[in-house]
């Protein structure tokens, strides 16, 4: 009888299914894994430690760059952090704008994740189809803020500008003719809230063409109903947080639970799974895909009949106006100080926690009264799921481990920070 | 159900001597405990059916050498700190355990046996802060390089670090060497006491 051993094997950091820069040794018995060990940190950028040499408004624009497909979110979690020590809440329609965003950025973190997933299991068509709706949220962003990802536009007390009443139009190129232009450009002709209304009116016949794609799907079925499947007393010790352990039946979402900002206006439903594999968390994503829709259309309503101001209105903590600048002493005074020193936080910590796409994200800010944080720790959600990789692969096949990297949702940026 | 206000008037008899002092602020109860007796102390919040704190959200390592002060150390008080941030499900509560540690052997009990999820942050703070916690199985550095030296989040650590990467003509590969840039702070770290904003100046008004 032939004598079979175990060998090691190495899986990334390159590879295209290791999302980024994951790194695992396996130890293989043929083509079941023994063990596997993660090794992270290969986009490490010290975020935490940068926030530390910078003052509080410095950092914001890090956290964008932490989970990169989940932009506004962790900013949100940051200036909520900041917001508590301060005392200060922002105004309303700055808390729907901070909402809708949330729910855009949701869709958008969870249409990477549909399409990247299924691409790892091996249906290329998602993908195409996810990013086609990606595309439209971007240029929400781009609207708004400028930058189609790192947006950079929460800021404590409010959002940095109100939403803009025209949409960027395309012009007729060599390749897009008038007739085709005026097509792409007819969501375009009112204002941003038009834009996004129209979105939020197409987009369930989208996720509806994505289940028609995946849900029924024998092949999908086949790798992803009984993959990775965890308690919901061990997701609960794991440390898991989100549609992690939604997906195992712990009905738990920040947004019901401690709501924040307005979401306890929002009319909503948290789904929840029965089984705790991997197509059990792949519905949970796409129902809350729709039910973000539905947020977005509250928030719409809500923003169209309320103006109003977005931002408090304190030059301790916010630039004044520039025309105010131009006439007011103090005024400028007030914008020399908060460029060339910032605010100054009181002495105390503060943990601010959000319903973020992929779970609980967490930022425990300790200041010592500074213009910049004393200690600022972010708790990434992805870097407790990805812990229990070894846990979630034991015993399955290799290509299998490719289905639970993609249903943990893994995003270096904020693993690694 | 147990509230955070009720919670903090009964973990005095829960805790013990191990609890060394409590505090309610911003609507959040921070604990200060016994290092030693982390692994008790944590074992009676979770399993206590008035506290319940099933899940351990994170575990994150502090190094307040500085804190309050301009880059001058008093040497008599502990220089590290490890907090644990607690989630109970079932009161929707959350709080926060810290255990001050020794400036010079920062050693600490490992709870993973409590929570397994504790692991990685572990290894984090092990990592970044040189916190050793006793009884970890694996106790690695996690998301520094492989053969780093050093504790990078300490804060005598320069911000620029101590060596850089690039490639060596003469040994035909990528090399460490001593680092080349220096360190650029913009904005100086100032704390004025006159100027206090927000949520003391709501608590005049």
């Amino acid at each position: 009888m032939a004598e079979i051993r175990n060998y090691t094997m190495n899986f990334g950091p390159q590879h295209p299914a290791a999302h980024g820069v994951l790194r695992v040794i396996l130890e293989m018995d043929g083509e079941v894994i023994g063990r596997c060990d993660p090794h992270i940190g290969l986009l490490h950028r010290a975020t935490e430690k940068l926030a530390e040499s910078k003052p509080f408004n410095q950092s914001i624009g890090y956290m964008d760059r932490l989970d990169y497909v989940s932009m506004m979110c962790n900013e949100h979690a940051y200036v909520l952090a900041i917001e508590k020590m301060l005392g200060i809440t922002p105004p309303l329609r700055a808390q729907y704008i901070r909402v809708l965003f949330d729910e855009i950025t949701r869709i958008l973190n969870h249409c990477l994740w549909l399409g990247a997933h299924a691409l790892d299991v091996g249906a290329m068509t998602v993908f195409l189809y996810c990013f086609r709706e990606r595309e439209d949220l971007m240029d929400c962003y781009e609207a708004v803020s400028g930058a189609r990802m790192h947006a950079t536009y929460y800021r404590p007390g409010g959002v940095y500008r109100d939403l803009p009443d025209q949409m960027p139009q395309y012009t007729p190129t060599r390749r897009h003719s008038e007739k085709e232009t005026e097509q792409r450009n007819q969501d375009r002709s009112g204002s941003l809230l038009d834009f996004i209304e129209a979105f939020t009116e197409r987009f369930p016949a989208c996720v509806d063409e994505y289940e028609t794609l995946l849900s029924d799907n024998r092949i999908w079925k086949q790798r992803t109903v009984d993959i990775g499947v965890i308690a919901p007393e061990r997701a609960i010790a794991l440390g898991f947080t989100g549609p992690m352990l939604r997906g195992s039946g712990i009905e738990w979402d920040l947004r019901k639970k401690q709501p924040y900002e307005v979401y306890d206006q929002m009319d909503f439903d948290i789904p929840i799974g029965t089984n705790g594999d991997c197509y059990d968390r792949y519905l949970c994503r796409v129902e809350e895909m729709r039910q973000s829709n539905r947020i977005i259309r509250q928030c719409i309503q809500w923003l169209r009949d309320n103006p109003g101001p977005v931002i408090i209105d304190d030059y301790k903590l916010i630039p004044p106006s520039r025309e105010s600048m131009k006439g007011d002493m103090e005024s400028l005074i007030h914008h020399f100080k908060l460029f060339t020193e910032g605010y100054f936080v009181p002495e105390g910590e503060a943990y601010a926690a959000i319903e973020h796409p992929k779970g609980e994200f967490g930022i425990y800010l300790v200041s010592d009264g500074a213009n910049k944080p004393y200690r600022c720790k972010i708790r990434a959600p992805g870097f407790a799921h990805l812990a229990s990789l070894h846990e979630m692969c034991q015993g399955h096949m290799l290509a299998d481990m490719v289905a639970i990297i993609g249903t943990q949702d893994i995003v270096f940026g904020e693993i690694d920070r | 159900m147990t509230t955070l206000a009720s919670l903090a008037e009964s973990v005095d008899e829960l805790l013990g001597p191990a609890l060394h002092s409590k505090r309610l602020d911003l609507n959040e109860l921070t604990l200060e405990v016994d290092s030693t007796e982390i692994k008790s102390v944590c074992t009676k919040l979770r399993d206590d059916p008035s506290c319940d704190f099933r899940q351990l959200i994170d575990v994150c390592g502090v190094d307040y050498s500085t804190y309050g002060l301009e880059n001058n150390e008093s040497l008599d008080k502990p220089r590290f700190g490890v907090v644990y941030h607690l989630l109970s499900l079932s009161h929707n509560l959350r709080i926060r355990v810290r255990a001050l540690l020794d400036r010079e052997q920062p050693v600490i009990d490992s709870v993973i046996e409590i929570w397994p999820v504790a692991d990685w942050f572990e290894r984090e703070a092990f990592d970044l802060y040189g916190i050793v916690f006793k009884g970890h199985p694996d106790l690695r550095r996690i998301l520094t390089d492989y053969g780093f030296i050093g504790h990078p989040f300490r804060k005598d650590f320069p911000l620029s670090g101590h060596v850089e990467m690039a490639y060596d003509e003469d040994k035909g590969r990528v090399a460490y060497r001593p680092v080349t840039v220096e360190d650029r702070i913009l904005v100086p770290r100032t704390i004025r006491e006159d100027t206090q904003t927000g949520r003391r100046r709501a608590e005049t008004d």
